[in-house]
């Protein structure tokens, strides 16, 4: 067999794997998709905290579920983004930045919207879970960027401050199907906590920024 | 021996519940996950899910049930009685129950069927405690350590296979719940973790190959043998999602694309974890 016709099979098999779905058509893969969601139905009965209407998909989670494992089309990316950047709220006395100490605590905190956890809270952002943000804390996980000096470096100004703010508050409005979540649009986050998380990324006297 | 084996599992339980909450004490992220490879080696010759298996032996032959049967007649898919081998080509189309079935359901299919029971208590507590022993956990940890070695070859020739295939994939990329996770969330990429737990991407061959063929486990941190069904019943607890019914279409939707992405393989469990 000859080499170029041997790494087209290898790259075939290695697509087929991720992607039987990809070579279908349109409409195929919505009547999948229709399926999936018709035996996720049946699928799952509701606890604690956690109901039935959690599996009924917004515009962006529906978006990004279809364009999952592929590439995301620009105009369909731009769609997200301007949709979610529309929903980013400011707080009314204009206060961005909180308490750095609490915001670490929040930070650190993977309780929340679990059937297993309480539903009067607290509730956490787990950020570490994803984050490095400090030199301190060495359990962090790797699925987003670093976040160490995030505001030494990124400068102390109020566009950042508004930047970190709306990132937190809706990371969707920045990079359309980010696996970060919506803190603030969800609802996972108050405003306060918002503020201390922000504090936690852009105070020059965080942990962060040492 | 054997309590003298729970014993020491407990505390190195709980010096790895300790080292995972304050890891600090270790110099770097790296050591830690060393760490627990390491300890995995060292238990892999003493595995407690002997205890299930050996208890799940007992519970396939002995006559039980309102009609005082054995499960010795229950087809796993390769013919009434064959149990050698079953697990590694499970999911399957079962033509006498008309869909699709893993293991977990197909067991429960036989109690009813073959040993009388209501389908209600053939699924009642499918996942045990120390207090409580499930019959499930048992069963299914024998007869899947009858699969030891064998390559997984699952097929999707059946229409119905193929499609829990595309089924189950388009669940792993659904999105949904107040964080917006889908299973692709944490699964989907090579080389992350969460804090410091490593995520296997169950989107490539050699991610679903670990990720699936070491599953039950014995559950160090649980003192408990836990199977499949459970695994993606806690994901889902992780993911936010409401509670996923035991044996549920949309469990073995999800079960088929693993299993077949899993296929070549050699079957390695009932394995060992944190
Ligand atoms: C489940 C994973 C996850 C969690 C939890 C998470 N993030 Fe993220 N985050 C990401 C990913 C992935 C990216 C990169 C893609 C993007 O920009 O959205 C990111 C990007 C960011 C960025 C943009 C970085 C840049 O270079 O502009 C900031 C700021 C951020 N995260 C802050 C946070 C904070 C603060 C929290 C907790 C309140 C948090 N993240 C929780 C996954 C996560
Ligand atoms: C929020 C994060 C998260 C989500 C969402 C998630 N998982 Fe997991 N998954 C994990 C973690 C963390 C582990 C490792 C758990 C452990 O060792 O205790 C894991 C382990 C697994 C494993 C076992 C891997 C191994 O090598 O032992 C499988 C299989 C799996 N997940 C499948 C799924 C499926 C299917 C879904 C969707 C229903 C899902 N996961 C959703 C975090 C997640």
């Amino acid at each position: 067999m000859d080499r170029t016709l041997l790494i087209a099979l290898a790259s075939f098999s290695a697509v087929t794997l991720a992607g039987c779905a990809a070579m279908r058509t349109g409409a195929d893969e919505a009547a999948i998709r229709a399926k999936a969601i018709d035996a996720m139905k049946t699928s799952f009965k509701e606890k604690g905290q956690a109901k039935l209407d959690r599996l009924n998909q917004d515009e962006t989670q529906a978006l990004c579920s279809q364009y999952a494992g592929k590439e995301l089309p620009k105009d369909v990316a731009a769609t997200i983004e301007k949709s979610n950047l529309a929903s980013i709220r400011y707080p009314q006395d204009g206060k961005l930045v909180g308490d750095w100490k609490r915001g670490e605590r929040i930070a650190q905190d993977g309780r929340g919207f679990q059937y297993s956890d309480d539903p009067k809270g607290p509730v956490g952002a787990n950020c570490y879970a994803c984050h490095q943000l400090t030199k301190q804390e060495i359990s962090f996980g790797t699925m987003g960027p670093s976040l160490y000096n995030f505001g030494k470096l990124r400068g102390y100004t109020d566009e950042m401050r508004r930047y970190a703010w709306g990132k937190v508050y809706n990371s969707q409005a920045y990079s359309a199907c980010t696996n970060m979540p919506r803190f603030g649009h969800a609802k996972i986050l108050n405003e306060q906590q918002m503020r201390d998380v922000v504090a936690l990324l852009m105070d020059p006297a965080s942990p962060v920024n040492q | 021996m054997i309590t003298m084996l729970r014993a020491a599992l407990a505390a190195t339980a709980v010096a790895l519940g300790g080292m995972l909450a304050s890891p600090a004490t270790y110099a770097q992220a790296g050591s830690a996950a060393d760490e627990i490879e390491k300890y995995r080696q060292a238990l892999q010759d003493g595995n407690p899910a002997e205890l299930w298996e050996a208890r799940g032996e007992d519970l396939w032959k002995k006559p039980g049930g309102p009609k005082n049967a054995s499960l010795e007649r229950c087809d796993l898919g390769r013919g009434p009685g064959v149990v050698k081998g079953a697990y590694a080509e499970l999911p399957k189309f079962f033509a006498d129950a008309g869909r699709v079935m893993d293991l977990e359901t197909r067991l429960v299919w036989c109690r009813v069927n073959l040993q009388g029971m209501t389908e209600a208590d053939a699924r009642r507590s499918p996942f045990g405690s120390p207090e409580r022993k499930s019959d499930n956990e048992a069963l299914t940890a024998w007869i899947t350590s009858e699969s030891k070695g064998v390559a997984m070859a699952v097929s999707l020739d059946h229409p119905k296979m193929r499609e829990a295939y595309d089924v189950g994939r388009a669940i792993f990329f659904f999105r949904g719940g107040p964080h917006d996770f889908a299973c692709s969330t944490c699964h989907s990429e090579d080389g992350k973790r969460i804090r410091l737990q490593d995520l296997p991407n169950l989107t490539v061959k050699s991610g679903a190959q670990r990720g699936y063929t070491t599953w039950p486990a014995y559950r160090v941190s649980q003192g408990e043998l836990r199977t499949f069904q459970w695994r993606l019943n806690d994901c889902f607890r992780q993911q936010r999602f409401p509670e996923i019914e035991f044996g549920s279409p949309a469990s073995i939707a999800l079960t088929t694309f693993l299993a077949y992405n899993a296929n070549g393989a050699p079957f390695a469990a009932p394995a060992i974890k944190r």
